[in-house]
């Protein structure tokens, strides 16, 4: 085990301001794919509309309801962004740029991320909101549903790298990216993990049109700046671990450095994930819940049951 | 001229329907020729029960009740005594035909059988008809308000309560008064006819609105709830109620027609069409050709804006993003070409009594042709983008279904109607303002499901582009307005030289028209289905009563019947699918 504490600080940093930006990427791409304009008047490109949020958000009076749990409808806020940052602690940037070389780091990731569901549906219960309390069960149903198979799904290259470690698996991708052998499993992954950032088509627990907010419709101010903080983490977060899992994280040619090619892979799934939220209409909840537990759960078995037998008849 | 005969000619199947209305009924002949029979109350329930069963006649829908205060009215000879008159529209889908049943109230008496018994859909039309007159109606299920608030004094639509505020003492909140309303406010289920658990559940009860973002204005859904099922569903309406009806009572029968525009706001000139031709039915004005083709083309543009919404809302109800801003775009492309025309965009109050308010601009038919050229590949983008879709289908697929039965037993209209299955289209059935000389389908659906609603809308488009291009290449020319000294000012270059025009010119002007006394309702096919305006002139500058049947009121009365059992999600599908704007249920 070995820890880079040095890099706590540039990760923190890129990891916020990341999420920052995107706030106005992401309206500035869905405005794009709109036909529309989007926020371009402040700054170039509008991009210090960014500034401008935050600083409508920090001047924004910060209300707690009077019939809410004040302690917990504080923390569930902290609770969103503290797990996903946490789960940046174990990606790896380059070779030998990560801030914690864990030995079952992807684990980790799959524990921190489970965190910032109860946040979810802490804040949910928290308001005391009927809305607010169905967009927590709904998170509740889908994180029991999603988190199942979500850490299944990567069985596939845990069995193939036969490691944990998110630095063994990207060199286990020198010859060829697990996306490919793996195919089965990244579908799902990437199915799970839209599901577990609550991005649309998965965003049942927000779910505008049904719950108003779902399970923020009581958050204000920067408490809801935070939340909304934590779902962009959340779509970095889940994007670099897709690019490390399975499009062989900072491994490229070398006419760049590592790290670009780290970036530019997360960047092209942050757009995806944008992409998606732009054409897809939302399931019900219960067609999510059957979609999961019928079809995806046992995919995933069979995915492991298979790569399993194939590692078997190689090897003898 | 149609001064209300005291003997009715005869109608092929007068005698037929006299049978079925007993032999106390009276016959009244109105500018229309609805059929119109005055029945007397003790009879009534049993008169449409026959009416509606009658294998000869079926009258399959309540298509409108209200009532008109007579007691300052002049012209009413050869009508039975009356203070109070209710009045039953009923049509017959199977025959293609309506029939008028009129029932005297008395002040003193001022009560009438419910016929919720009969039609199941009366149940509203009878709640606003308290609402607004004050009678009662005897085993009424929940006779409450409404339209306006639970403490509202006074009934709106009666010849002595004020149309204006200025005509009432200052409002005064008193701490009591605050104290009051606060009371009715509280949710006791059982007033809405909900029980707050069963044998081994306990019930979540969830306001959905006045302000939710999914129910398309002011409109409150209480919600009884099993988890997310929902258990039962009851519509509160009234929060966009402005008495557009009350207000026709002191617009002049010119004036009014802005008032129409808001409506149904996303229809815009659809709105003016039934009450124009209405009017110029009372007044005898025939119309030029010009106009009418104008005029249907202007309709058709609005039926496409607002299916256009409709798309586009409906998509964004079901989670998708991005359609809703695709169809704005398209629809604003529309509104420049109604702004070109007519000056106005959403509201442009630009048919008149006799025609429309101008000749079309030069180059008109550039723009349309555009248009025309341009939006059907748009169309078949959002079909591969939204309707085939399979997210989208399993949202919609088999949600919220109605048969055709159902749909005529509880008025429903325009698509919802075509989309379980019958090809009933007004354009069609009824060619009204020349819509005979046009060729179009009618798009029906099999299912009535959400997802048939939206598919027949969708199909509807492209008829009414198929409408406009026949208008566009078969413009005729001539006049775009009649010259009927009602409506139009005599020509700049006579008024110069004879004093008759000059005060024709005058009078007009200051007066409006005046419409000679007589009743007559028209209807069209409007957005959202059939729109109708009953209107009663007394021989004045202004309209006696303006009775104005509007699509949505049925269709949200609808909502519970079609919702039970399904999931929060599938309501907001169904609301979506069901294509209702909140000032066309209020008015």
């Amino acid at each position: 085990m070995q820890s880079e504490f040095i890099m706590i600080l540039p990760v923190l940093l890129g990891a916020m301001l990341g999420a920052a930006a995107l706030v106005w990427w992401e309206r500035r791409l869905l405005a794009f794919w709109q036909d529309r304009l989007g926020p371009n008047r402040l700054g170039p490109f509008g991009s210090l509309q960014i500034i401008a949020d935050v600083v409508k958000l920090l001047t924004k009076d910060d209300w707690v309801p009077p019939f809410a749990d004040r302690v917990v409808f504080t923390l569930a806020p902290l609770a969103i962004v503290a797990g996903m940052l946490m789960g940046f602690a174990v990606v790896p940037y380059g070779p030998g740029l990560h801030i914690i070389d864990l030995n079952v780091g992807l684990l980790f990731f799959l524990a921190m991320t489970s965190l910032a569901v109860y946040g979810v549906l802490l804040s949910g219960l928290a308001s005391n909101n009927k809305y607010a309390l169905l967009g927590g069960l709904r998170s509740a149903a889908q994180m029991v549903t999603y988190e199942v198979f979500m850490g299944l799904s990567l069985m596939g290259i845990v069995i193939q790298t036969g490691s944990f470690n998110l630095n063994d698996i990207v060199q286990a991708q020198e010859d060829m990216w697990f996306v490919v052998p793996q195919i089965v499993g990244f579908v799902i992954f990437l199915i799970a993990g839209i599901a577990e950032t609550h991005r649309l088509p998965f965003d049942l627990p927000e779910a505008e049109h049904e719950l108003t907010a779902g399970f923020h419709t009581e958050y204000s101010g920067m408490k809801f700046g935070l939340i909304m903080v934590g779902e962009y983490l959340a779509v970095i977060l889940t994007s670099a671990i897709i690019v490390t899992l399975f499009f062989g994280g900072w491994l490229g040619p070398d006419f760049l450095p590592p790290i670009v090619w780290f970036s530019l892979k997360t960047a092209f799934f942050i757009c995806f994930f944008i992409l998606l939220r732009a054409a897809l209409p939302r399931p019900r909840y219960d067609q999510l819940m059957s979609l999961g537990w019928k079809i995806l759960l046992p995919l995933t078995l069979l995915n492991i049951l298979i790569t399993g037998a194939v590692l078997l008849a190689m090897e003898g | 001229m149609s001064e209300v005969a005291a003997v009715a000619p005869d109608h092929a199947s007068s005698s037929a329907v006299r049978s079925l209305v007993g032999p106390d009924a009276r016959q009244q002949t109105t500018v229309d020729d609805i059929e119109t029979w005055w029945v007397p109350k003790q009879n009534l329930v049993d008169v449409m029960r026959r009416l509606k069963t009658d294998p000869d006649h079926r009258y399959e829908m309540l298509f409108d009740l209200s009532a008109i205060d007579e007691r300052g009215r002049q012209h009413r000879a050869g009508q039975p005594d009356s203070q109070f008159t209710l009045f039953y529209h009923l049509m017959s889908f199977t025959n293609n035909k309506d029939l008028r049943i009129k029932v005297a109230l008395d002040e003193q008496d001022f009560q009438a059988p419910s016929i919720t018994s009969v039609w199941p859909a009366a149940n509203w039309y009878e709640r606003e008809a308290y609402d607004m007159f004050g009678m009662q109606f005897s085993n009424h299920p929940n006779l409450r308000r409404i339209l306006t608030p639970p403490l509202w004094e006074g009934h709106p639509l009666r010849k002595e309560h004020p149309a204006r505020a200025t005509e009432m003492d200052p409002f005064k909140m008193t701490p009591e008064f605050q104290e009051a309303q606060q009371q009715e406010l509280l949710f006791v289920p059982e007033e809405w006819g909900m029980s707050t658990g069963a044998k081994h559940t306990d019930f979540m009860f969830l306001n959905l609105g006045p302000n939710h973002p999914s129910v398309h204005g002011v409109f409150r859904i209480a919600l009884q709830l099993d988890g997310e099922i929902v258990v039962e569903a009851v519509p509160d309406i009234g929060y966009h109620h402005r008495a557009s009806e009350k207000m026709a009572e002191r617009q002049t029968w010119h004036t009014y027609i802005p008032y129409t525009d808001r409506i149904d706001y996303l229809g815009g000139v659809m709105n003016n069409l039934p009450y124009v031709m209405n009017v110029e039915r009372l007044a005898g004005i025939v119309v030029p050709d010009r106009a009418k083709v104008i005029r249907i083309m202007l309709a058709e543009f609005f039926r496409i804006s607002s299916h256009l919404v409709f798309y586009g809302t409906f998509a964004q109800d079901v989670g998708q993003m991005s359609p809703v801003f695709y169809m704005f775009i398209d629809r604003e492309r529309l509104l420049t070409i109604i702004e070109a025309i007519t000056g106005g965009r959403m509201h442009p109050a630009w048919f008149r009594i006799g025609g429309v308010a101008q000749d079309l601009p030069e180059g008109w038919e550039i723009m349309v042709r555009d248009f025309l050229d341009y939006l059907p590949a748009r169309l078949d983008h959002y079909g591969e983008m939204s309707l085939k879709n399979s997210i989208l289908k399993q949202r919609t697929v088999g949600v919220g279904v109605y048969n055709t039965k159902e749909a005529l037993e509880w008025g429903v209209t325009g698509a919802g109607l075509r989309a379980t299955g019958l090809d009933w289209d007004l354009r069609k059935k009824r060619p009204y303002g020349g819509y005979d000389q046009f060729e179009f389908d009618i798009p029906t659906a099999n299912n009535g499901d959400c997802y048939d609603r939206c598919v027949v809308r969708v199909e509807e488009i492209r008829q009414s582009l198929r409408i406009i291009r026949q208008c566009l290449d078969n413009m005729p020319a001539g006049p775009y307005k009649a010259d009927h000294p009602q409506t139009t000012p005599p020509p700049k270059e006579r008024t110069m030289h004879d004093i008759e025009t000059l005060i024709q010119h005058f009078l007009n002007v200051s007066w409006g028209p005046v419409v000679p006394p007589g009743e007559s309702s028209t209807m069209v096919e409007a957005t959202k289905g059939l729109n109708s305006y009953y209107s009663v002139s007394d021989g004045g500058g202004m309209s006696y009563r303006t009775r104005i049947r509007t699509p949505s009121f049925p269709h949200l009365q609808m909502i519970p019947l079609i919702s039970r059992g399904f999931m929060i999600a599938d309501l907001i599908a169904i609301i979506a699918s069901i294509d209702f704007v909140m000032a066309d249920v209020d008015r």
